[in-house]
């Protein structure tokens, strides 16, 4: 085509929808020492931002690109083991 | 150029058009006073004179769904509707133009209930003014012919890539029928190249993934409003452009997005859209021959607005008149607006209301409204607010 449009296309990237890590105004921080792997972060989660990574699935990760900081993992941690920390 | 001359209903003058034109996707669900229109292009369908993917959906909602969906794979897509069905659909009718697919829609003016009307009246169409549509209407069912093979050269031309809907009265047209003079397949081929992915700017692809429409955050959401206002002003030139050479194989030039009846030596200017301009010729005629200097401006196209072209008309007559098969309640005719925007309080310009719910508008009504604005003009009087034609004003004591 010779004629240029400004169409609304994304292609499937992560944030393609948004990066909604950006609304955060608390961060979700995991202390790996005191984590027992029992994965109810991972499964509160609302936004599916915690990610199960390693070997056997076992690890928990926040993927802040979507982490809106809405801090039910650290309200859900048994084990203290998620902090929130106010974002500079 | 072989003609042929059929005697069709408007609503078989659009099956025509869309048979004509090869359109690959018909998405259709059934309503009055539409339902003959995809009635027939299943006939022609299921008798193989079309080669085209016939959808019977469960919802106008679907109907739209399913245009948009093969407009974005390059498919040139055609549905019909009327009144509850359009709003039903509403919600993908704004997703259709604001997303920029080009296809077709005929729609069947029909009033909305309640009460619960069959007959003509242009609110359906008119709630969807704002869409980013291109809105043509129609006066006759050989306009109606003309205007959708036309419409989806508009619709695809690469400056434009917007949906356009052709209007067309309740049965006054739909049902209705005349003779109609339908252009050779070979010369429609000409005028209307096949669409195929390589003619629009994006396709749904599965080789190569995408999403459309997705979530925009306010710094980039203004652009793609513009986009679809850049394409509706483009419109404009592509529409005369389409009929000057649509004009070329027909012999009917649709060289304009009004039709002017009349006008150049008129004092007094009457302003309509849809089937009844026809009456208002005939009208204007009955004046001419009392003496009285009337002529008519049929807006041809709603959208895009022809500003200019009201401008120019109007310019200098003694009062113009605008008459609405429609209402905005707390506001008056909805053309009356349109047109008063475009005048800008050079001329005065009188709303008349006629014809809701498909009361005839009849030759004798337009003769009196005529009459009433020239009386007007040479009193000096200012325009009041809306006249509504042979209203039963008894009810109301």
């Amino acid at each position: 085509m010779s004629y240029s449009h400004h169409l609304p296309i994304s292609k499937p990237v992560d944030g393609s929808v948004g990066s909604t890590g950006i609304w955060r105004s608390f961060r979700p921080v995991i202390d790996q020492e005191k984590c027992k792997h029992c994965l109810l972060c991972w499964l509160y989660c609302p936004e599916t931002a915690i990610k199960r990574v390693g070997e056997d699935h076992m690890q928990v990760v926040i993927d802040y690109t979507y982490c809106k900081g809405c801090g039910i993992c650290a309200n859900e941690c048994p084990f203290k083991a998620i902090t929130m920390v106010r974002e500079g | 150029m072989v003609v042929v001359t059929e005697v069709l209903t408007g609503n078989y003058s659009v099956a025509h058009a869309v048979r004509l034109s090869r359109a690959q996707v018909i998405a259709a669900y059934p309503i009055t006073p539409q339902t003959t229109i995809v009635e027939k292009i299943a006939q022609f369908v299921e008798g193989g004179e079309m080669n085209a993917k016939y959808m019977r959906v469960e919802s106008e909602h679907s109907a739209m769904a399913a245009c948009i969906g093969a407009s974005a794979t390059g498919a040139r897509a055609f549905t019909a509707t009327s009144s509850q069905g359009l709003l039903y659909m509403s919600e993908l009718v704004w997703w259709a133009g604001l997303g920029k697919f080009p296809m077709v829609m005929a729609v069947v003016t029909r009033a909305m209930a309640p009460p619960w009307s069959i007959w003509s009246e242009h609110n359906d169409v008119l709630a969807h003014r704002d869409c980013g549509w291109v809105i043509f209407f129609a006066e006759s069912n050989q306009e109606v012919l003309d205007l959708t093979i036309q419409s989806f050269r508009i619709s695809e031309d690469e400056r434009v890539i917007q949906p356009v809907m052709v209007s067309l009265d309740a049965f006054i047209l739909s049902h209705t029928a005349t003779p109609v003079s339908l252009p050779d397949q070979s010369d429609v081929d000409d005028f209307l190249p096949p669409l195929g992915s390589r003619r629009l700017p994006f396709i749904l692809d599965p080789a190569n993934p995408a999403a459309y429409g997705n979530l925009a955050y306010p710094k980039d959401f203004m652009e793609f409003r513009y986009e679809v206002a850049r394409s509706m002003e483009h419109a404009r030139d592509v529409i005369v452009e389409a009929g000057r050479e649509y004009g070329k194989i027909t012999g009917r030039y649709y060289d304009s997005l009004v039709e002017g009846y009349r006008c150049s030596d008129a004092d007094v200017v009457l302003i309509g859209m849809g089937s009844s301009v026809g009456d208002a010729k005939d009208a204007v005629d009955m004046l001419r021959d009392k003496g009285y200097s009337v002529g008519v401006i049929k807006l041809r196209t709603l959208r895009p607005f022809p500003f200019d072209e009201i401008r120019d008309i109007s310019r200098g007559k003694k009062f113009v008149g605008v008459v609405d098969r429609d209402f905005s309640f707390g506001f008056g005719g909805i053309g009356y607006g349109e047109v008063s925007s475009a005048i800008g309080g050079r001329v005065p310009v009188q709303g008349f209301i006629a014809g809701l719910g498909g009361r005839d508008i009849t030759v004798k009504d337009y003769v009196a409204i005529g009459e009433r604005l020239v009386d007007m003009a040479d009193k000096g009087l200012e325009p009041m607010s809306p006249i509504w034609i042979d209203l039963k004003r008894e009810v109301f004591k």
